[in-house]
């Protein structure tokens, strides 16, 4: 099987690259796109650290083939900070001490966004369920479940003053 | 927002807490919030890990590794392996400048008694052998997967106790016995009064015997580095090490290379927890970036991390305590195992930090230890949150509740009348100080909502008074 160009949708731009063989959306969006923010920490879809968001739903980047989402909208935790700006979730996780190591936090906080994008008022078991997929090592899930309701406060706050 | 703030109690040390009149003295910043420096990388995905390094004709290494726990190495046949397409060297021990090491040299600790690569034998399943060198990773892994290594299997043992038997199998023949020496002695050893007139005079002698499992530290980030080779020469290698100077120095000493001409960058750890603290894939890596010129990957796989990355040894741990009628042990006597696995890495010192920290934080006038460092055929353990020192306070504090409840006691009243206090003799030795366990317990006390008597809540760390 010959390599193809594949062209995607990510983070609002359209991006074109040539994918070997077998690319898988991680490795492309890391190796082709230069977009380093997911990473591979299991390489099996069982640690989601690298879920970015296809069509808004959150998805195991490694484990997807990158020609099956020809075409389709891809967003990264690198399209999260509009202008610099870092949106709800984003300081939300800063200022609820969210983040240790770091590592597990793009997977952490994009399935964050795809649930605050679904239900803006997630109960403390909606939070639980939907980073139940990835794992924080450093084992602060607590700090997370917090940051993410703090979100999800703050993000309807800017909703009622506008 | 919800932090959890512990308010500061100031009530206890007063007197160290400053110019007298002053609350707190200095002391301001925990119970403060100051933002993780490092936090904006971390959400904006803007930290820089060594994986996220990713120069031009970068090449991926590839380990093959021992299919046995013990075994000698009759043959490696290299040749479907050297024809796989993208394949572009495989190292083995004739390519490593000094071939044999142990990590903690750098501090005194020896012989040299791990291979960077098997010569001869192989000592634990997964063992590096040979290292390919390929254009991708699927090169690397075919390489890897058709090298062929003829073994004659070797009796292995895995278990402490048999491993120190008269006639079990030798591990590690650069130690020449199973067990690591100590200045002259099997073990690391304590001797402090007489536990023997100790448990003749107790009330009551109670023996109970703990053992632990390995604990693998599964990082989400797996270990590796990326190794640039650079135009004046030198190394950059980019590391998720967890100790940068100890693998620089480490790695120069393996690749007998002037420290000057290895950069470590890195200081960013995707989650460690002590699993990257041995020196493991940075000087195979070197030696392939310096063969091929051209940067070189080595990263572990998920697989590789939980099989061959080190884990907090397997402790076996027995603890034979005499005690008096109102719970005062008098004599406590510890012989303790840990399994280093195949080779030192780390746990002669583990194990020198198990026995610092016996008999716990008691006051006990008699004290015996053993603390054997051993080797057995299995992954090699080392360093992990508190090695040595976790697995010996699970066995410590399991026996404390023990006796408390053998007879009756309350397991915090039995401890009060046990915490160690400022100035007392320890085993080892040294006079205690600043120790603040009976404040501790106290307070833990009345955050639980556990009740202690009046001469339980005056005893202070700074006396023995109410004793």
């Amino acid at each position: 099987m010959p390599s193809q160009i594949v062209s995607l949708i990510v983070n609002g731009e359209q991006r074109e690259f040539i994918a070997a063989p077998g690319a898988t959306l991680l490795a492309s969006l890391r190796e082709s796109l230069g977009l380093t923010a997911a990473k591979r920490g299991c390489a099996q879809g069982a640690c989601g650290t690298c879920t970015v968001l296809v069509d808004g739903r959150p998805e195991a980047s490694c484990l997807v083939a990158v020609e099956t989402v020809a075409g389709r909208s891809i967003r990264t935790l690198e399209g999260v900070a509009a202008g610099g700006e870092l949106d709800e979730v984003q300081s939300a996780f800063v200022d609820c001490f969210a983040t240790q190591c770091g590592f597990c936090t793009a997977g952490m906080i994009m399935v964050a966004e795809a649930l605050l994008d679904a239900n803006p008022e997630p109960s403390e078991e909606d939070v639980i369920e939907a980073i139940s997929g990835n794992v924080c090592r450093c084992t602060g899930y607590r700090p997370i479940v917090i940051a993410v309701l703090e979100a999800a406060r703050r993000r309807r706050e800017q909703v009622v003053s506008r | 927002m919800t932090y959890r703030l512990a308010p500061i109690d100031t009530s206890t040390f007063t007197a160290e807490r400053g110019a007298s009149g002053t609350d707190v003295g200095d002391l301001t910043v925990i119970g403060s919030v100051v933002q993780r420096s490092d936090a904006r990388g971390h959400v904006t995905g803007r930290t820089e890990f060594f994986e996220d390094v990713a120069p031009p004709r970068l090449a991926h290494l590839k380990m093959h590794r021992s299919a046995r726990h013990h075994a000698r190495i009759l043959d490696v046949d290299l040749t479907e392996a050297v024809a796989v397409p993208g394949v572009l060297r495989i190292l083995t021990h004739a390519d490593i400048p000094n071939n044999l090491y142990t990590p903690l040299k750098l501090i005194g600790v020896g012989p040299d008694d791990e291979p960077v690569l098997a010569v001869d034998k192989v000592r634990y399943l997964g063992e590096p052998i040979c290292a390919v060198v390929a254009e991708t990773e699927a090169a690397a892994l075919e390489g890897a997967a058709r090298i062929k290594v003829t073994y004659e299997d070797l009796p292995p043992v895995f278990d402490v106790e048999e491993a120190l038997k008269e006639g079990a199998p030798l591990v590690n023949e650069y130690h020449g016995q199973n067990h690591f020496i100590y200045e002259g002695h099997h073990c690391r050893r304590i001797r402090f009064g007489d536990v023997e007139e100790a448990f003749a005079r107790a009330d009551h002698v109670f023996e109970w015997r703990y053992q632990s499992a390995p604990i693998e530290q599964a990082p989400v980030e797996t270990t590796g580095c990326v190794v640039v080779p650079q135009a004046d020469g030198r190394l950059r290698i980019h590391s998720d090490t967890q100790a940068c100077f100890f693998t620089l120095d480490n790695t120069a000493l393996i690749l007998e290379t002037p420290f000057n001409t290895l950069r470590i960058v890195g200081g960013t750890v995707g989650g460690g927890f002590g699993g990257k603290v041995d020196v493991v894939v940075e000087p195979v890596a070197c030696v392939a970036a310096m063969l091929a010129d051209r940067p070189v990957k080595f990263v572990y796989d998920r697989a590789e991390e939980m099989q061959v990355s080190s884990p907090r040894a397997a402790e076996r741990i027995i603890i034979k305590d005499g005690v008096m009628n109102d719970g005062r042990i008098i004599g406590r006597k510890v012989t303790l195992y840990v399994d280093a696995g195949a080779y030192s890495r780390h746990s002669p010192y583990g194990t020198t930090k198990a026995a610092a920290h016996l008999p716990g934080p008691y006051s006990i006038p008699n004290v015996w230890a053993d603390c054997h460092c051993v080797f057995t055929n299995r992954t090699p353990s080392s360093a992990m949150r508190g090695f040595g020192v976790t697995i010996a306070d699970f066995a410590l504090e399991s026996q404390m509740d023990r006796i408390a409840r053998a007879l009756d006691l309350d397991p915090l009243r039995l401890r009060l009348l046990n915490a160690y206090r400022d100035g007392d003799l320890k085993a080892h030795r040294k006079v205690a100080e600043g120790t603040a366990l009976v404040e501790v317990i106290q307070k833990a006390a009345e955050m639980a909502g556990h009740e202690l008597p009046e001469a339980y809540r005056r005893m202070s760390s700074t006396t023995r008074e109410g004793l």
